[in-house]
């Protein structure tokens, strides 16, 4: 840079940049905050921004009263599995892509983006009624299949533009070198991709860790995740604010962490590499 | 070079993703398209056999369409400009030299990390409220009387909280159109004495337009598709139900299937329009 910014117009920037980000993070931090109060505090007017008797308790009562274990596991099954499972089927895939491209490459890339953009209002009796047939309604691995199928177009295309940026020569130095196709993929270039890889997977985990329409409506009682559990506490009996604030606190809380992770991925599974 | 034999073992490793996507698309695709054509009523009868083109007829004149797609097309609209707009604002203000730039991005980015439903459940009682929310505390702060938001005013509700979702989205890929922005382009311009305002309209916003349109495109296609902010909220009532969430409702709810069905394939026909601009910008970039 040659401009020298003067340390005035630093400090209006920054003034100004932490209101406004402040401003938006703070139906998180209120949440946060009112997670940590008595039912009482929570509601109280006017409202207590710290000074409140900070307390646990509704952790554990969230925890003894809803089972949110299993529905915690529920969602790390999904996501995890749909995860992995995707992007099992989708290395061979954006490998023979990347590498040995054909004419039809680019159609195929993007017809498998064009089933992503299929509504999925327009497709529900359809899959509701096959999960009936197939007993898989209320069903962690249905669901997990299901979510699966939605994010492969964004795993594929992940992995063909982390793929495209390896040099083929490398690829080809281990064919030369008498490496079977297995071994070419399984340890040359997957071990060079797994940066890539690692990203593909954290920003397909979060994408499926917080898809609301499929997990809402396959689900009842035995393979609901975090996100059935949470709607569940729309039912005006069901409402405290602290203890709705602390199982929200508890439902976002890994993601948002590794959302933060996931900044830079994010532009780039989600604009399919149109934007960089 | 490619030799044949890695040829023909490269199209058999794309095929287990070809083939489960075509099914995912075809199965059920065809599956909506065979019942829009039929009156299929679950609970009432069941399966009662071909009827034409009714159900597409009865879905497009029943009372509550209109109103559903003018809902749609509002919330749609709003969410766009205030997401673009604020959007840009944002990432020109992140990309000025700052102290703690990185916290700072991190808090903006923050709500779209948050599942669907919990947000839609935190602002619609820690903040919506009008007994116990925030909102309510803040108006009779000022000696005003507290909204009732979700239902007096449930479509602007609806567009602040879908809006606090999406902003972070658009304002990330902004952000990430402006630093690639040659900064030499601007200092020239600020040089020869063009003004902060002039240099915005005519070398950043021009530089920013394909990231613009890529982010009006997927937000379209992702706001068509809004469930869960309306399902938590209000249930589809107080005229917030959108075209998907009437066709959730006829199809669940009131299991008319057949209706629903045609509903389903005009939203799927909807979306695809929009997809094919968003396919041929994509599809452009994937040739250089």
């Amino acid at each position: 840079m040659a401009r020298a910014v003067t340390t005035q117009r630093k400090a209006i920037n920054t003034t100004f940049a932490w209101i406004i980000g402040l401003l938006i993070f703070f139906p998180i931090l209120w949440t946060i905050l009112t997670s940590f109060k008595t039912e009482a505090q929570a509601i109280s007017d006017p409202p207590i921004f710290l000074f409140f008797d900070w307390t646990t308790e509704n952790y554990s009562t969230v925890m003894e009263r809803s089972n949110y274990g299993r529905f915690l596991w529920n969602s790390i099954i999904i996501a995890g599995g749909s995860t992995i499972l995707g992007i099992m089927i989708a290395i061979p895939a954006a490998w023979s892509m990347a590498f040995v491209p054909s004419r039809r490459t680019k159609d195929i890339l993007l017809w498998m983006l064009s089933t992503k953009m299929l509504p999925a209002v327009g497709v529900l009796y359809p899959i509701y009624l096959l999960f009936i047939q197939l007993g898989l309604l209320d069903n962690v691995y249905g669901l997990t299949f299901i979510l699966m199928l939605i994010n492969l177009p964004i795993i594929v295309w992940m992995l063909y533009t982390y793929f495209r940026e390896i040099p083929a020569e490398i690829l080809e130095a281990a064919r030369m070198d008498g490496a079977g196709l297995k071994s070419e993929i399984l340890y040359v270039l997957t071990p060079m991709a797994i940066p890539g890889i690692a990203s593909t997977l954290l920003l397909n985990f979060i994408l499926a860790w917080n898809e609301a329409f499929w997990t809402l409506n396959l689900t009842a009682a035995q393979a609901a995740p975090l996100t059935a559990f949470i709607a569940s506490y729309s039912s005006p009996e069901g409402l405290f604010y602290a203890k709705l604030s602390a199982a929200s606190t508890m439902a976002i809380a890994p993601i948002l962490i590794m959302g933060w992770f996931s900044q830079k991925q994010l532009v780039r599974g989600l604009t399919f590499g149109a934007v960089k | 070079m490619a030799t044949k034999a890695s040829r023909s073992a490269a199209r058999l490793m794309m095929a287990p993703a070809v083939i489960l996507l075509l099914g995912w698309m075809l199965v059920p695709l065809t599956m909506t398209v065979w019942f829009s054509f039929r009156t299929y009523l679950p609970l009432r009868g069941g399966d009662q056999g071909w009827t034409g083109f009714d159900n597409y007829v009865r879905f497009v004149t029943s009372s509550s369409f209109w109103p559903a797609v003018t809902t749609t097309l509002i919330i749609l609209g709003s969410v766009l400009v205030i997401t673009i707009v604020l959007g840009v604002l944002l990432a020109i203000l992140l990309d000025q030299p700052m102290w703690g730039q990185g916290v700072v991005r991190i808090l903006v980015i923050a709500p779209f990390f948050v599942m669907p439903t919990v947000s839609a459940l935190v602002w619609k009682n820690i903040f919506m409220d009008p007994t116990n929310g925030l909102f309510s505390h803040l108006w009779r702060l000022f000696g005003a009387e507290p909204v009732s938001w979700l239902s007096d005013a449930a479509i602007p509700s609806i567009v602040m909280i879908v809006s606090w979702q999406w902003l972070p989205f658009a304002t990330l890929i902004l952000l990430t159109a402006i630093q690639s922005l040659d900064s030499e382009q601007l200092e020239a311009a600020e040089m020869d004495g063009a003004s902060p305002l002039s240099r915005f309209a005519y070398i950043t916003l021009p530089h920013l337009g394909r990231a613009i349109t890529i982010v009006v495109l997927i937000q379209t296609i992702f706001l068509l598709a809004i469930f869960a902010e309306i399902f938590v909220t209000t249930g589809g009532a107080f005229g917030t139900r959108t075209l998907s969430y009437l066709i959730f409702q006829r199809v669940l709810e009131s299991q008319n299937i057949g209706l629903g069905s045609a509903g389903g394939v005009y939203a799927i026909i909807l979306a695809n329009i929009v997809a094919l601009f968003l396919m041929r910008i994509v599809g452009k970039n994937l040739d250089n």
